[in-house]
C-alpha cells in the first residue's frame, strides 16, 4: 500500500486551545503551545512533530470549532 | 515531498464544513455544541438541504446556533421549539424542519412541548444535547442530572429523596407511537462522531419521508459546569454518563 503522507493547517485565532485534536491524534504530531498565544489569549495547536501526519483527520474530526483543514497525498 | 506539496487545495481531505460560518462560535474550548454544529451542517450540505432547511433554536448555551450554521431558523421561547417546528413543518411539509434544544430546555421546561410532538408524529427531528446539567446559567441540576453528580443546586450531590430521580427522554420517547427513530449518541472519539453523524442523517430523511417524529439524544459534555479539562470531561462522560445513558439505536421504525 502507498504511504500516505498528510499536513494539518490550524486556523490559529479561532482556536480555543481545548486540547482534544492533540489526544486524538495517534501519532502525537500536535501539542499545544506553551509560550505563545492568539489575539483571544488561548494556547494554541500546532505541529510538534515534522514528517509524522498520516492525514488520517482524527485531529480535525474532533475539533469543535473547526479548526483544522488536512492534506493528504501518496508519497510516489 | 515537501509540506507545500501536500498542502495543495486538491490534496485536502478535512475542512470547516462550508455551512459552517466563519464567525467564532462562542461555546467554551472543547465543548460538545461545536461538535455536533459540524456534523449538522455537514448532513445538511450533503443531502442538498441548504436552501430547504428550517430549524429551531433553543434557549440554553446553543442559543445563537442560529448564527453559525448558515441555513434558516427560528428562535424558540424556552423549551417550545418542539411546537414551533410542529407548526412550521405543517406549514412548510417540503422543508427540513429540526430543533437543537439542550436537557434543561427539552426535559424540564419543555417536556411537554417534547412528548406530545413526539406523540403526534410530527415529521421532525429533535436534536437533543444532554450535558446533564444547565449549562448556559451557570451550573444547576437538570431533570438529567446523574445520582451523586454535583453542581452548584446540588454540591452534595443529587440524591433521589430530595431531588427525584434522571430522566431518560429516549427511553421515553420509545414508548411513544409518533415515534419513527430514537437514538443515542456521543461525540467523544472519532468513531463516535461518525456513527453521531449517521443518526442525524438517517432521522433527518425518515422526517422528509413523512415516517414521524425522531430523536436523536447526543450524550454530551459541558467541561466548564462540570470542571474538568474538555479530555477529562469525555473520560468522565464514558465512565459516568453511558452507564446510565447506553448509546446505540432504541427504536427504529424505518
Ligand atoms: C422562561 C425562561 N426560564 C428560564 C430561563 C433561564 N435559562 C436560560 S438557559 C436555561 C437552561 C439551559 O440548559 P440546557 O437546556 O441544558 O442547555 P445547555 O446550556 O446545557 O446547553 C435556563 C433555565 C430562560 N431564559 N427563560
Ligand atoms: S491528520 Fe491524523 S496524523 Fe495528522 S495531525 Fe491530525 S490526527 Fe495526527
Ligand atoms: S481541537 Fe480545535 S480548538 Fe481545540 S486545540 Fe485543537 S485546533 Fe484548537
Ligand atoms: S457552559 Fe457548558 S454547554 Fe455551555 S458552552 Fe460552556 S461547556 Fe458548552
Ligand atoms: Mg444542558
Amino acid at each position: 500500500m502507498a504511504k500516505m503522507k498528510g499536513a494539518t493547517l490550524v486556523d490559529i485565532e479561532r482556536c480555543k486551545g481545548c486540547g482534544l485534536c492533540v489526544v486524538a491524534c495517534p501519532l502525537n504530531v500536535l501539542a499545544l503551545t506553551t509560550k505563545n498565544v492568539n489575539q483571544k489569549g488561548y494556547n494554541y495547536a500546532e505541529t510538534v512533530l515534522e514528517d509524522t501526519c498520516t492525514g488520517c483527520t482524527s485531529c480535525a474530526v474532533v475539533c469543535p470549532d473547526g479548526c483544522i483543514t488536512v492534506y493528504r497525498k501518496k508519497e510516489e | 515531498m515537501t509540506k507545500e506539496e501536500i498542502m495543495q487545495p486538491e490534496n485536502i481531505v478535512y475542512r470547516k464544513p462550508e455551512l459552517l460560518n466563519d464567525v467564532p462560535m462562542h461555546y467554551c474550548p472543547g465543548c460538545s455544541h461545536g461538535v455536533v454544529h459540524k456534523l449538522v451542517a455537514e448532513v445538511i450540505a450533503e443531502m442538498g438541504m441548504t436552501d430547504k432547511t428550517i430549524a429551531i433554536s433553543p434557549v440554553g448555551c446553543a442559543v445563537f446556533a442560529y448564527k453559525y450554521i448558515d441555513v434558516d431558523w427560528q428562535e424558540a421561547a424556552h423549551g417550545r421549539a418542539p411546537a414551533l417546528a410542529s407548526a412550521v413543518k405543517r406549514l412548510w411539509p417540503d422543508r427540513l424542519v429540526f430543533t437543537y434544544q439542550g436537557d434543561g430546555d427539552l426535559a424540564c421546561i419543555g417536556t411537554g412541548e417534547t412528548i406530545h410532538a413526539l406523540n403526534r408524529g410530527e415529521n421532525i427531528t429533535i436534536i437533543f444535547i444532554n450535558n446533564a446539567i444547565y449549562g448556559m446559567t451557570g451550573g444547576q441540576m437538570a431533570p438529567t442530572t446523574l445520582l451523586g453528580m454535583k453542581t452548584v443546586t446540588c454540591p452534595y450531590g443529587r440524591v433521589p429523596e430530595l431531588h427525584g430521580y434522571p430522566l431518560k427522554m429516549a427511553d421515553i420517547a420509545v414508548g411513544l407511537q409518533g415515534t419513527c427513530y430514537v437514538t443515542r449518541q456521543s461525540v467523544h472519539s472519532v468513531a463516535a462522531i461518525m456513527k453521531a453523524k449517521k443518526a442525524i442523517r438517517k432521522a433527518f430523511e425518515y422526517s422528509m419521508q413523512g415516517k414521524g417524529s425522531n430523536l436523536v439524544e447526543i450524550v454530551s459534555t459541558c467541561n466548564t459546569n462540570w470542571r474538568m479539562s474538555p479530555d477529562k470531561a469525555n473520560k468522565w462522560m464514558e465512565e459516568n454518563m453511558f452507564p446510565f445513558y447506553p448509546l446505540g439505536d432504541l427504536k427504529d421504525n424505518g
